[in-house]
């Protein structure tokens, strides 16, 4: 199983899910989302999570985001428990371990680009200098500099996401968690963000994508697939250490083909 | 989150929507200013009240010569008193001996007569009494001079004039002093004239008058009828009531008859007084309870609006508990935002109060109330902070993966 005792001497996983089940309870109905999970991600690895809606992938989300706890089994975020988290533990761990991108990039509407990015160091001590500072510099990884003054209205949703990439990692989280990141954007903006992703896992970043679409999980390290709450594939494609792959447009559409087809 | 960084969170939700959050602020500024303009009417009302009544003098005791509701003279025993005031209740209530807290007493006639000057008619109040009666109903002569006791003895046809009647009956810039009016067929010379004092209560005109010894008004104008009223001044507002009793024992025992069934009403002016305040500042609550309500009912608008907020903003709070905030940081966010909206609405309400109370009213002057201001200050806040709660702990309340979902 994918769970394999760490090497000795291996850096601490960013993530270790041992049999996590997550079940709901639908009025009279329980509905079991996740039916033992295991998992580990090591840092600087860069994990696509696929399956169809209903697999159990936006649970799998929830979960790793510490947005919601697992029924059974054990995570670990960073080495942290994160069962034993009460609500305010948990809000520290996300704003301390985890950088979220989200499909609907989720920027506050009527706040600058910088004050979105500076909006997790709220939460923290940082002071007002500093987190200018900060937010500046992430917004220039990102590539918009100079658009840190603009309302999210004032900009092109590949832009958007990059604003929500700069707050994503403004926090230097041991995780950033992307969920459908290019669900909202055309081919072209989804494969400037894809590279943006990329680049930020060269720099050393651990990135888990949750996608539905090859082309895009093909700019992932190793991809995982969910069926009905399992996991029924993890295929390593580049090891952790190397370098992301690039995918250029040709060969992730026939990616997608010979994985739709045998799928 | 600092302070400053909630303060400044507050600030951007507020300016999200400035018509709604002004309606808001308006509906509170609405209910403070009313606080602080109708206490202040209360206020300024009872202040009316109190002063009219100290011109009346608030150290006097009247005594009427009809009897309270119900009660005649006595008419047990071998003799029938006729209970009338008469110099012999004045020289009785003199005697200090038995009346220590009784400054002085003045009898008074009082009739209504037309009086007459050349061809100006002005039908007055004629009071005929003694020269203590000006003491203690607080007359000044403002021009002039004032009656003695040598007039009252000498039954000297003199009278001091109250300036309605001056200007009714003289031309402005002539001199009244040394003419002689007729009040119905005598004839009085104008000695003085009495400074203005205003209305009393509302109803008479102390002004309408025209004072004269007792004695030349009873041989010239009533007639040796008994007194209307015998007016009493007490040695200070602290011994009057004191006084008022001296009095009824002194009247029972020149009656032939007990205090009780004493056919006089003895008026004690201090119980008018505390009377009026009493009424006055029962006035005064009930208007600053019918703004209380108007400020609770903007309470209930911020609560309104942050309820608003909360929902339109739910994706917010979802990304903000995403991004590691603290149920405690988005309860303090959206408090300080319900805080903030009260703290603007209750300064603006203060502002607006102090110019609505610099305004007549109704014939009112308003009189700021001090403790108006914190006060309706005080509640504007305790209201943001009582309505803000529940919004804030909604918010605070989400969970970020339904908050997330939220369209």
């Amino acid at each position: 199983m994918s769970h394999a005792a760490v090497p000795a001497g291996a850096a601490r996983p960013v993530i270790l899910l041992r049999r996590v089940v997550k079940s709901y309870r639908m009025g009279d109905v329980e509905v079991v989302a996740l039916r033992g999970v295991s998992l580990t991600v090591e840092p600087g690895d860069f994990v696509a999570i696929m399956g169809a809606s209903g697999s159990g992938k936006s649970t799998m989300m929830n979960i790793l985001g510490c947005l919601d706890v697992p029924s059974k089994g054990q995570f670990y975020l960073d080495g942290v428990d994160v069962r034993t988290l009460d609500e305010a533990a948990l809000s520290h761990v996300r704003n301390r371990k985890i950088g979220f991108v989200f499909q609907s990039f989720n920027l506050i509407p009527r706040a600058t680009a910088r004050w979105n990015v500076e909006l997790p160091m709220l939460y923290m001590n940082v002071s007002a200098g500093e987190r200018r500072r900060r937010a500046e510099a992430a917004l220039e990884l990102v590539g918009l500099a100079d658009r840190g003054r603009h309302l999210p209205n004032e900009l092109s949703g590949g832009q958007q996401q990059r604003v929500a990439l700069a707050r994503a990692i403004v926090t230097n989280p041991p995780l950033v968690l992307a969920d459908e990141p290019t669900g909202n954007l055309d081919t072209a903006t989804s494969r400037e963000v894809m590279e943006m992703f990329s680049e930020l896992n060269r720099l050393g970043r651990t990135v888990i994508l949750i996608t539905h679409e090859y082309d895009i999980a093909a700019y992932a390290k190793r991809v995982v697939r969910l069926r009905d709450g399992l996991i029924i594939d993890d295929r390593r494609e580049v090891a952790v250490d190397a370098p992301p792959p690039q995918p250029s447009a040709v060969t992730a559409e026939e990616h997608m083909f010979s994985q739709g087809v045998s799928a | 989150m600092t302070g400053l960084d909630t303060l400044r969170s507050a600030w951007h939700g507020i300016n999200a929507n400035l018509l709604r959050s002004g309606l808001t602020v308006l509906g509170l500024m609405i209910g403070v200013s009313a606080v602080i303009i109708l206490l202040a009417v209360g206020t300024g009302s009872s202040a009316a009240v109190a002063s009219r009544i100290n011109a009346l003098g608030t150290n006097t005791i009247t005594v009427l010569s009809t009897g309270r509701f119900g009660r005649g003279p006595s008419t047990g025993g071998t003799q029938v008193r006729t209970a009338n005031l008469t110099t012999q209740s004045v020289q009785a209530i003199e005697q200090h001996s038995q009346a220590p807290d009784v400054a002085s007493v003045s009898p008074v006639v009082t009739t209504s007569e037309t009086a007459t000057y050349g061809s100006a008619s002005y039908s007055t109040s004629v009071t005929g009494t003694t020269p203590d009666y000006l003491a203690a109903q607080d007359y000044t002569v403002s021009a002039g001079s004032t009656i003695t006791q040598a007039d009252v003895t000498s039954r000297k046809r003199v009278a001091l004039i109250g300036q309605t009647v001056a200007s009714n009956l003289f031309s402005t810039g002539q001199n009244a002093l040394g003419q002689t009016i007729r009040l119905g067929s005598a004839s009085f010379e104008i000695i003085g004239v009495l400074a203005a004092k205003g209305s009393s209560g509302g109803s008479t005109n102390q002004d309408s008058v025209v004072i004269a010894p007792y004695t030349a008004v009873q041989d010239e104008l009533t007639g040796y009828a008994p007194f209307t009223e015998l007016l009493v001044q007490a040695k200070s507002t602290a011994s009057l009531n004191s006084a008022a009793t001296e009095v009824e024992n002194i009247l029972a025992a020149e009656t032939d008859t007990t205090v009780a069934n004493l056919p006089f009403s003895v008026i004690n002016e201090g119980t008018l007084l505390t009377t009026a305040q009493s009424t006055s500042s029962t006035f005064t609550t009930l208007l600053g309870a019918v703004a209380a309500i108007s400020l609770l009912v903007g309470g209930i608008g911020v609560m309104n609006i942050m309820l608003v907020n909360v929902t339109e903003r739910t994706r917010e709070i979802g990304i903000r508990k995403a991004v590691g905030a603290p149920k405690s940081a988005i309860l303090a966010q959206f408090l300080a935002e319900a805080v903030l909206l009260s703290l603007i609405g209750g300064g603006g309400g203060v502002l607006f109060g102090l110019i609505g109370t610099r305004f007549k009213i109704e014939g009112v002057t308003p009189v700021l109330a001090g403790y108006s201001i914190p006060l309706a200050f005080g509640i504007a806040i305790c209201v943001g902070v009582f309505f803000g709660l529940y919004p804030a702990n909604r918010a605070a309340s989400l969970r970020p993966i339904d908050a997330l979902r939220y369209e």
